[in-house]
């Protein structure tokens, strides 16, 4: 394929993706928006007015950029997981396949689909949350290459479940068990410097808790970790995980017998 | 003399529990060809298929499409070529339009360039007034039909058609046929069928190749295997019941139903003989047609007495293996 051509086929891709998860938005878009809303009404109205200041700022502005990046995580990672799993399950993988369109390309149209879905999704709660405090932006390019970064990781995650998965149950296991609980304790709802010196440091392994406070660094200017390590740390997950992602796809693996 | 538009040569797959899908096969399909790839179920066609669109990966030999060496340049030869599985494989859920349109966006083509097509393959398939429907919504007849507009969008000069016909209605089979008829003559596309309608084989393909157990076991052209053929079987309707089975010196004569016989028929015979014996004894014969197809007949032999070889074979070998129905039924 030309360079043409290979842009054709990428462009196919990431807009049938797109067509997808807008075409069922009340299962993709309306319920991250609804739960959000809940979260700043109980969390950050109801409870956090009795929580008091949280690192400087009011409990709901330092909720808001968690709860963020917390779509942003679930969504990227969760579309791509289930839409290709989908393809996989209903044999429309195979429309892919047959075709000349390399692997990269298939991988990468999956990616910038999830995007699409995790960054707008994004969007759509930090409008939810103009309701309840006004926003601002300390560092705002910071801001938007994290999310935007993160979005891409998490995507990646996704595809590899989904190629690995043999059945549905299988790509919600790692939501629930894994990115759920990794999330919560990614200081979505606290700073880590509220908890003991052990579990700060247990903390530090969640990588979850980098991009959560990288984000928040970029709205409100105060971080519980170095922001130029998290960013590296972020680059180099999607460099790993795309490369094994790709690997696989070459590899046919979960796709070809 | 031109490239063949598929040339196999020693193509072994063996899956990753053991089982050995196929043994080592060559087999060549000439540019224009309408061509039969025949056999029971299990017996390595697909597979085969499998392999040359990129669905299954080899164990070894090579493959090429119009030349071009799969293992050197799978793109281009993918360009080559187009495939209708057996089984539905599009997402039941996209508009029939949206379908086709994606398709010719994997190959490279723009929207402004692929719709007049998408237009002009749903119109002769019949599926235009339904281009802004769900493709769950169509008949079993139109989803195959969808998939034949779908893998003809990018042009492909190599056609794969697994068992396009399965489960559609004697009408529409006869529609589809002259549709692939006039592909492959008007347009010069090569096309590998896969069916168990022997009589679309029969009625459609210039030459054949029968697959059993992983092996070719013939690979000819349908002419010269209906020329093979030794004996046929008619059905013979009576105007009158009988109330024993006539005997006609030299024929095989069976009773089915009080006014219904089974002639079988060897290469040589005249049929002339067995009417003017029936008609010495009474007996009047109202119509007669085949009890099968010809081709039936020959496939339905040749891979009864392969598998009778294998049985043999497995027989005789005292290893306490396992058989190949056993694995084929843990690779399913």
């Amino acid at each position: 394929m030309n360079a043409g051509q290979t842009l054709i086929a990428l462009w196919t891709l990431v807009l049938k993706e797109i067509k997808r998860f807008t075409r069922i938005w009340p299962q993709t878009l309306l319920p991250p928006s609804i739960t959000m809303a809940m979260y700043f009404i109980i969390f950050g109205n109801l409870i956090g007015s009795r929580i008091g200041d949280m690192d400087g700022f009011s409990y709901m502005d330092f909720i808001v950029p968690g709860l963020i990046m917390m779509s942003v995580i679930t969504n990227s990672y969760s579309n791509v997981a289930s839409s290709f799993f989908s393809n996989k399950f209903q044999r429309s993988i195979e429309e892919m396949m047959v075709s000349p369109m390399p692997n990269w390309v298939i991988l990468s149209g999956f990616i910038l689909g999830g995007m699409a879905r995790g960054l707008g999704v994004g969007i759509i709660v930090t409008m939810v949350s103009l309701f309840f405090t006004r926003l601002t932006m300390e560092h705002p390019l910071l801001t938007i290459l994290v999310v935007v970064l993160t979005s891409a990781l998490f995507s990646i995650g996704g595809f590899i479940n989904a190629l690995l998965a043999n059945k549905f149950d299988d790509i919600s296991i790692v939501p629930t068990f894994i990115l759920t609980p990794l999330t919560y304790l990614g200081g979505v709802f606290y700073s880590i410097s509220m908890l003991p010196d052990f579990w700060q440091g247990v903390s530090m392994l969640n990588p979850i808790l980098y991009m959560v406070n990288v984000f928040r660094y970029g709205f409100l200017g105060v971080s519980d970790i170095p922001v130029g390590w998290a960013l590296a740390a972020i680059f180099a997950f999607i460099v790993v995980l795309f490369s094994v992602a790709l690997v696989m796809l070459e590899r046919g693996k979960g796709i070809r017998s | 003399m031109a490239e063949p538009a598929l040339s196999i040569r020693g193509l072994t797959k063996v899956y990753a529990n053991g089982f050995q899908a196929l043994k080592g096969i060559d087999l060549d399909v000439q540019q224009g060809d309408f061509f039969a790839l025949l056999g029971p179920n299990g017996a390595g066609k697909s597979t085969t298929l499998g392999v040359v669109c990129s669905l299954v990966q080899k164990t070894a030999g090579s493959v090429s499409i119009f030349g071009i060496d799969i293992d050197k340049d799978f793109a281009k030869a993918k360009y080559q070529l187009g495939v209708v599985p057996q089984e539905f494989n599009f997402n039941q859920f996209e508009k029939v339009l949206d379908i086709v349109l994606a398709q010719a966006g994997y190959y490279g083509m723009s929207t402004r360039e692929a719709l007049p097509r998408a237009q002009q393959l749903l119109t002769d398939l019949g599926l235009w007034e339904k281009r802004d429907g769900n493709a769950r919504m169509l008949s079993g007849g139109m989803k195959r039909r969808l998939m034949i507009a779908r893998a003809l969008m990018h042009r492909p000069r190599l056609l794969i058609l697994d068992e396009p016909t399965a489960g559609v209605d004697i009408e529409l089979r006869r529609s589809m046929w002259e549709y692939m008829r006039r592909i492959n003559q008007d347009e010069g596309t090569t096309i590998i069928l896969t069916t168990h309608y022997l009589e679309e084989a029969e009625s459609l393909c210039r030459n054949v190749a029968i697959i059993n157990d992983g092996d070719i076991v013939r690979n000819t052209s349908v002419r010269q295997l209906l020329a093979e053929l030794d004996t046929e079987t008619f059905l013979i309707d009576l105007a009158e019941p009988v109330a024993e089975t006539p005997h006609v010196e030299g024929f095989e004569l069976h009773q089915l139903e009080p006014t219904q016989l089974s002639l079988l028929v060897h290469r040589g015979q005249r049929l002339n003989d067995v009417f003017n014996a029936l008609s010495e004894q009474g007996v009047q014969v109202v119509s007669m047609r085949n009890r099968a197809n010809r081709l039936e007949e020959m496939f339905v032999s040749m891979v009864k007495g392969s598998n009778q070889g294998a049985i043999d074979q497995r027989a005789d070998a005292s290893s306490g293996e396992s058989s190949d129905a056993e694995n084929r039924e843990s690779r399913s």
